[in-house]
């Protein structure tokens, strides 16, 4: 006998938005947005035995920082608040200019870099500055990340200069643009950021 | 009279919410697509330090992690309050020493062409003292990971004292 058809019955769809809703929060409680941020920097290579030793850079180039186990700077065999370094690091790394050689200051050379040559002119003198940043087995993290923070603030903050003064735009601005990467490039090459870490020792204090 | 009014029934008459579950639907997919899973259980504490001058980490696929930081309140037991190495989902258990094959087994999941992009990001707590972090770095040197980042918060150094 056949029966009669009857019609077939919705599925009620109503509690499909709280399901999608459950996923939803399962979702937004398990991930993350957030972006990692930080100082990028490359370590240097291991050293070869083989390869004879660099020679020594001369003492005035170098502006020595070390950090002892109790988070205290020495700069340059002086004592000094972290709130100075900035400053003090500017100071060394721009140097006296090419012309007026002083003692206590970086030598300079002549730059060959064929950036520097396009933009500045082929007799622009660039300092031979190096940062030293020595730090003790007892310093604290922290103290350290605020030290490679400063040192990374002053060339920040010259490049800044140095790209208002030459091309009217911040060096930020610079990076944005693909176009403007010979200028970067130049820049780079006038204040190269050389921050040398020493091989690890007991600095003491 | 009016030809429109039809029918005695007047009132408002239900909002569909037929659509809601696209709309949720939709949200959940956005959210899928936009987000990264938490990888990694944490099982280190740890409060970073903040910076000015940070970057940002481009590439999540290209990172990998290091932890540095005391063990959370549940494992002290087991592992003590001293500062432990913590690498993918479990604390080094010989804490430094473990790195060069820690890097070997993320180079070797990486595609050759990219293996010099991959950056490792040292998440440390701020009051790790260096020498612990040192020879992380050093073992990093060792096993030719070069690129590192310091992972911070971006904030005023200075003014967290």
């Amino acid at each position: 006998m056949a029966r009669r058809a009857r019609p077939i019955q919705e599925i009620n769809a109503g509690s499909m938005a709280d399901i999608a809703f459950l996923l939803l929060i399962f979702f937004l409680v398990t991930t993350t947005m957030d972006v990692d941020t930080g100082i990028l920097r490359i370590l240097p290579p291991p050293i070869d035995p083989t390869t004879p030793p660099p020679p020594p850079v001369k003492k005035r180039n170098v502006f020595e920082v070390l950090v002892n186990f109790n988070d205290q700077l020495l700069v340059e065999g002086q004592p000094m608040d972290i709130s100075q370094l900035k400053e003090k690091t500017e100071e060394f790394v721009k140097g006296y200019g090419g012309s007026d050689d002083h003692p206590n200051f970086p030598e300079f050379k002549v730059s060959e870099d064929p950036e520097v040559v396009k933009y500045f002119g082929p007799n622009y003198m660039v300092s031979k500055q190096v940062v030293s940043l020595k730090n003790d087995r007892g310093t604290s993290y922290e103290m350290y990340i605020k030290v490679q923070n400063e040192l990374a603030a002053a060339y920040d903050e010259l490049r800044n200069e140095l790209a208002q003064q030459k091309f009217g735009k911040s060096y930020d601005d610079l990076l944005k643009d693909d176009a403007n990467k010979d200028k970067v490039e130049a820049i780079k090459k006038i204040y190269p950021q050389r921050i040398s870490e020493a091989e690890p020792e007991n600095v003491g204090g | 009279m009016s030809k429109f009014r039809k029918g005695g029934k007047k009132g408002m008459p239900a909002i569909s919410t037929a659509s809601l579950p696209d709309i949720v639907f939709m949200l959940l997919f956005f959210f899928m697509v936009t987000t990264v899973m938490r990888e990694t259980t944490l099982k280190v504490q740890i409060k970073l330090p903040s910076a000015t001058e940070v970057s940002k980490l481009q590439r999540k696929s290209l990172v990998a992690y290091i932890y540095i930081g005391p063990p959370t309140k549940l494992l002290q037991a087991k592992y003590g309050s001293e500062p432990r190495i913590q690498l993918d989902d479990a604390i080094a258990p010989h804490g430094y020493l473990d790195i060069p094959e820690y890097v070997q087994k993320v180079v070797s999941k990486t595609a050759p062409a990219e293996v010099p992009l991959l950056t490792y990001s040292l998440k440390v707590d701020k009051d790790i003292k260096m020498g612990v972090v040192t020879d992380v770095k050093q073992e990093l040197r060792k096993a030719n990971a070069l690129k590192i980042n310091y992972s911070t918060h971006k904030g005023d150094a200075l003014a967290a004292k």
